[in-house]
C-alpha cells in the first residue's frame, strides 16, 4: 500500500490543469499498487487551491501557507514538501515535470532518500516507469529500488483527471521554510502577458520558426486568435527573439501533445520534434519540400508562409462565419 | 573566487542510437560530443573569472577514459585551468550518485560556485544540480538564462514556465546553464597546446570518501517509441481546409 502526494501546480491561486494530468498518473499508480493520495498545496494565500482541488477523491489536502512560500524557492518548497511527506507517511512524492516541479523535486528526493524519476509517460507491467530519453528517441523504462519514490510526470502524456465528487479535509500544515530561504532572496518575475490558453492546456497551438523572422507575431496571432490557439516558437525563433522563451515547444522548452498543432516555418530538428510528436493532428507549412517536419506531419503544404498562412487564417474566419 | 564546472560526454544527437545487446543503454560506437549545457556552463564560468581577478576554474568530468577527452578539449582548451576525471563506469552511476560524486569533490575543492547543465541531452533527466545543491544544502538557481556575479553574490535570471524570474543567491551556491546563457566560443588552437599541460587529476569513487556509492534509479530496458508515419501533402490552403475540416474534423 502506497501513500502518495501530489504537489499541486498554481499560478497566484489559481489551480493549473497539468496538476490534473499529475493526478490522472497517481491514480494509475494508486490503482496498480493499492493506497491513496493527497494533495500538497504550498504557497501564499492559495486557500482557493485547495478549493479547486475539493471532489478529486484525495484522502486530505494540505496546505502550507506562508509568506516564505510565496515564490516557489527550490530550498523551500522543496524542504517543506519532504517535512510534509514524512508527516503523513507519504512513501511517493509526485508532481508535474514542469519547470517548479523539474527544480523543486530532486531536493525533496534528497530530503526522503528517495531515487527521482524524471518526466515519465507511463508505467510497465512490472512496476518500471517509462520516461523519454535522447530527446524521444528511445523510451527508458527505470526502476527506483529505495522504499521512497519521487517522480515527475510529464503532463502531456496523460488525460486530465475528471472530479469523482465528494469532499477531502483541508489540512493546515505548519511548515518551516525559514532557514532554507535564508541564502536566496526572490527579485523579480518578468512575465508573458497573454490571454490566450497556456500552452501545455491548449487543444490548438500555432507554432512558428525562424523562419517568420520578426513578423513572427503578424502571422501566427491572427490564426491563433480565430482558432483559440495558444502560440508556440521553436528554439531558433526564441534565440532570435521573435517570441519569449515561454513559447519554446521541445527537448529543451515545453512538451505538448495538443488536438491540433501548426507547424510553420519549422524545419522539425529532433529536438523540436520531441516537444510536439504526440500532438494528434500535425500541420505543417514550409516553403522547403525536403525538411523533416514533413516526415511527422499529417498534412503538409509546400508554400510561402506569408502567402499561405493569412489565406488560411482567412478561410477558417468565412468557414466560422 | 573558485568554479566548479562539468565535462559530459553525451552521444551526438544526430547519431542513429541503436540500443545495446543487453538492451539497457544505448551501443557504445556511436560519435560523442561535449554536452551542449555543459559548453554553456564553461562559457559561463570562464566569463566570470574574466570579469573577477584570481578566479580559478575546474572542469570536472565522470565516465570512461574517454572522458577526459571532453574534459581536456571541451574545457581546458577553452580555458579552464584544471581538469579532474572520476573513472566510472557509467552504467554503475545514476543522476543522484553522480551528484554524491560532485558533493565529495565539492569537500575537497571547496568552490564558491559549481555550474553544471540544466540537463544531459542522452538521460535527460535535469536532476543533478538540484541534488547536489540539497546534499550540500546549498541555494540553486536552475535553468540561466543570465548570471552576474558581485560581492559574495550571484543575481540569475532563470527561463521558467511563465517568463523570466530572477533571484539573489548567496554564494557558496549550484547554477544550472540553459542555452541561451552564453555562445560557447571556439578553442583556440593555443588553448589545445596550453590544454595538454595543464593539472588534470583521475580519482575513483572511492577517493572520494562516499557514504555509499548504490544507485537509487536503474534503467532497466529501452525500448524505441513507436515512430509518426508522414501523411499526405495538399497542394494548397483551401485543400488543407477541406482536409483539415472534413477527415481530422479538426477545425
Ligand atoms: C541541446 C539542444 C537542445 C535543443 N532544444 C530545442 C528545443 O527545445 N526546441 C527546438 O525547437 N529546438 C531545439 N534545439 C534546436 C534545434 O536543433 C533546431 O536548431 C531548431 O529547432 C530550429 O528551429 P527552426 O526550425 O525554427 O529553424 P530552422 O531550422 O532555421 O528552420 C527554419 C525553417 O523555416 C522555413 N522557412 C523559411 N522561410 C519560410 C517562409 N517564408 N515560408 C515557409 N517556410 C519558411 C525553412 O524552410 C526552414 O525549414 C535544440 C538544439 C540543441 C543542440
Ligand atoms: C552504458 C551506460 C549505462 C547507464 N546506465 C544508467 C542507469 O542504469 N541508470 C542511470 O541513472 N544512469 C545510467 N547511465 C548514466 C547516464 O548516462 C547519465 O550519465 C546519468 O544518468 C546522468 O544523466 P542525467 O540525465 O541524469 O543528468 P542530468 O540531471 O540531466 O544532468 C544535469 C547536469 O549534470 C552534469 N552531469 C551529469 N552527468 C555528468 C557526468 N557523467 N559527468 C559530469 N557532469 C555530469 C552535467 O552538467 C549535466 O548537464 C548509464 C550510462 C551509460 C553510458
Amino acid at each position: 500500500m502506497s501513500k502518495v502526494l501530489i504537489l499541486a501546480e498554481h499560478d497566484k491561486g489559481a489551480l493549473k490543469k497539468v496538476t490534473l494530468n499529475t493526478l490522472a498518473f497517481a491514480r494509475q499508480y494508486v490503482a496498480k499498487f493499492g493506497g491513496s493520495y493527497d494533495f500538497a498545496v504550498l504557497g501564499h494565500n492559495v486557500g482557493a487551491v485547495a478549493t479547486a482541488l475539493q471532489g478529486f477523491g484525495a484522502g486530505a489536502i494540505h496546505v502550507a501557507d506562508h509568506a516564505d512560500l510565496a515564490h516557489p524557492i527550490a530550498s523551500a518548497w522543496g524542504k517543506v514538501l519532504a517535512d510534509l511527506a514524512k508527516s503523513i507517511g507519504a512513501d511517493v512524492v509526485v508532481g508535474p515535470a514542469s519547470t517548479t516541479g523539474k527544480d523543486v523535486l530532486p531536493r525533496t528526493a534528497v530530503r526522503l532518500s528517495a531515487g527521482m524519476a524524471s518526466d515519465i509517460i507511463g508505467m510497465t507491467d512490472t512496476g518500471a516507469f517509462s520516461r523519454p530519453m535522447w530527446a524521444g528517441n528511445l523510451t527508458g523504462n527505470v526502476k527506483i529500488s529505495t522504499a521512497n519514490k519521487v517522480i515527475s510526470v510529464r503532463a502531456s502524456a496523460f488525460d486530465a483527471a475528471e472530479a469523482t465528487g465528494g469532499s477531502s479535509p483541508i489540512q493546515p500544515f505548519a511548515s518551516d521554510a525559514g532557514l532554507a530561504t535564508a541564502r536566496v532572496k526572490f527579485v523579480s518575475f518578468d512575465g508573458v502577458q497573454s490571454t490566450r490558453p497556456d500552452l501545455a492546456e491548449a487543444a490548438v497551438v500555432v507554432a512558428g520558426g525562424r523562419g517568420l523572422k520578426d513578423r513572427f507575431g503578424a502571422i501566427t496571432e491572427p490564426l491563433a486568435d480565430v482558432l483559440g490557439a495558444a502560440i508556440g516558437a521553436s528554439r531558433a525563433a526564441v534565440d532570435d527573439g521573435f517570441a519569449p522563451n515561454d513559447y519554446q515547444i521541445g527537448q529543451t522548452g515545453k512538451v505538448v501533445a495538443p488536438q491540433l498543432y501548426f507547424a510553420i516555418a519549422i524545419s522539425g530538428a529532433v529536438q523540436h520534434l520531441a516537444g510536439m510528436k504526440n500532438s494528434k493532428v500535425i500541420v505543417a507549412i514550409n516553403k522547403n519540400a525536403d525538411e523533416p517536419i514533413f516526415k511527422v506531419a499529417d498534412y503538409g503544404l509546400v508554400a510561402d508562409a506569408f502567402v499561405a498562412v493569412p489565406e488560411l487564417t482567412a478561410q477558417i474566419k468565412a468557414l466560422r462565419g | 573566487m573558485k568554479i566548479l564546472v562539468s565535462a559530459k560526454r553525451v552521444s551526438d544527437p544526430n547519431a542513429k542510437l541503436a540500443i545495446a545487446k543487453d538492451g539497457k543503454w544505448i551501443e557504445g560506437d556511436v560519435e560523442y560530443i561535449l554536452n551542449h549545457f555543459c559548453e554553456n556552463a564553461i562559457e559561463c564560468a570562464l566569463q566570470i573569472a574574466e570579469a573577477n581577478d584570481g578566479t580559478e576554474t575546474v572542469a570536472v568530468g565522470i565516465g570512461d577514459d574517454e572522458t577526459a577527452r571532453f574534459i581536456r578539449q571541451g574545457a581546458l582548451a577553452r580555458g579552464i585551468d584544471r581538469g579532474i576525471l572520476v573513472s566510472a563506469e557509467e552504467e554503475t552511476i545514476d543522476s543522484d550518485l553522480i551528484a554524491r560524486i560532485y558533493q565529495g569533490i565539492v569537500h575537497r575543492e571547496k568552490p564558491d560556485i559549481v555550474l553544471l547543465g540544466k540537463q544531459a541531452i542522452d538521460g535527460d533527466s535535469n536532476q543533478v544540480g538540484q541534488l547536489l545543491a540539497e546534499y550540500l544544502g546549498w541555494p540553486q538557481a536552475t535553468f540561466a538564462s543570465k548570471v552576474e556575479v558581485s560581492g559574495g553574490k550571484a543575481i540569475v535570471t532563470r527561463e521558467v514556465d511563465g517568463g523570466l524570474e530572477t533571484l539573489e543567491v548567496t554564494l557558496p551556491a549550484v547554477i544550472t546553464a540553459d542555452l541561451r546563457l552564453n555562445e560557447p566560443r571556439f578553442a583556440s588552437l593555443a588553448g589545445i597546446m596550453k590544454a595538454k599541460k595543464k593539472p588534470f587529476d583521475e580519482l575513483e569513487i572511492d577517493d572520494l570518501d562516499l557514504e555509499d556509492t548504490a544507485t537509487k534509479v536503474q534503467v532497466v530496458g529501452l525500448t524505441t517509441p513507436s515512430g509518426r508515419k508522414a501523411g499526405v501533402m495538399v497542394k494548397d490552403v483551401e485543400e488543407l481546409v477541406q482536409k483539415l475540416r472534413s477527415e481530422a474534423r479538426a477545425i
